[in-house]
């Protein structure tokens, strides 16, 4: 970025044309998460206890383990966005950009991995 | 740039604004959703993988987060998980009113002041009434 003429202090200011497809991810997310979460509530709550044999034996059941799987997907990249837009709004400092960028890109991928690896153990490894 | 920033007039913010359902429901979702994020999100790991770990660690988890079985420090983390996991399910109400508004906001409609009004404080009731419903039929069933 320039600071001489007055197009070389805006050059490199303006949209990075990425804006349209967050906003519409974060939808489908959103919608994604409306059934993955519902179905996720409704089967807790009708679990005769949460012992753990019966917490386990249902994970480990097709519909659930697919259903966590994608939760581990969809919900969390609907939370990173949403996140990121959060820390957009309020981050202005360069070293606070730096560590909200490191936070977004870093964190989720690493949460999702651990999540998705939780449920495979339990739906793969056996009763 | 520093001389025309200044000069520029600043845009009224919260403590300006007269409060209003829509003003309201709008933070309430970025909270809420944050706070999905973080604590939901956080609390529903430390779950699955409890879960994968075995009886032991779920155990811990369930001593941790809800009936305090250890005492001290659990007795402590478990009076708060209760009130996290209860705010949690209304947070998750509440976001998911408040973005069902946004959907259909974003196809143009409900921009009515009264309308807008009407269904930002209709998510609130949806979220509270939801919250009461969803507890009431685990603690008393």
């Amino acid at each position: 970025m320039g600071n001489g003429t007055s197009i070389g202090r805006v050059r490199g200011l303006g949209s990075s044309h990425h804006g349209t497809h967050h906003w519409l991810t974060s939808r489908l997310t959103a919608v994604g998460n409306l059934v993955l979460i519902s179905f996720l509530i409704v089967s807790l709550a009708l679990l005769p206890d949460y012992g753990y044999a019966t917490v386990r034996g249902w994970v480990a059941r097709p519909l659930p383990s697919i259903a966590l799987i994608l939760i581990m997907i969809n919900t969390f990249t609907h939370a990173r966005m949403g996140v990121q837009v959060m820390l957009e709004d309020y981050i202005h400092g360069e070293g606070g950009k730096i560590a909200a960028w490191l936070l977004v890109n870093i964190v989720p991928f690493a949460a999702a991995a651990f999540g998705i690896l939780s449920v495979l153990r339990i739906a793969l490894g056996g009763a | 740039m520093a001389q025309a920033r200044k000069a520029r007039p600043i845009s009224p913010h919260l403590q300006i604004w007269r409060w209003g359902p829509a003003m309201l429901v709008s933070i309430l979702h970025r909270i809420t959703g944050n706070g999905l994020a973080f604590a939901g999100l956080g609390l529903f790991l430390w779950w699955i993988g409890a879960l994968a770990s075995g009886p032991e660690s779920y155990q811990s988890f369930l001593d941790y987060t809800w009936t305090g079985a250890g005492g001290g420090l659990q007795a402590a983390t478990a009076l708060l998980g209760k009130v996290v996991l209860i705010g949690l399910t209304w947070a998750f109400f509440q976001h998911a009113a408040s973005g069902i508004r946004h959907l259909i906001l974003d196809i143009g409609a409900g921009y009515e002041l009264e309308t807008n009004a009407r269904w930002s404080i209709l998510t609130i009731v949806f979220s509270v009434i939801a919250t009461v419903l969803l507890w009431a039929f685990l603690l008393l069933r």
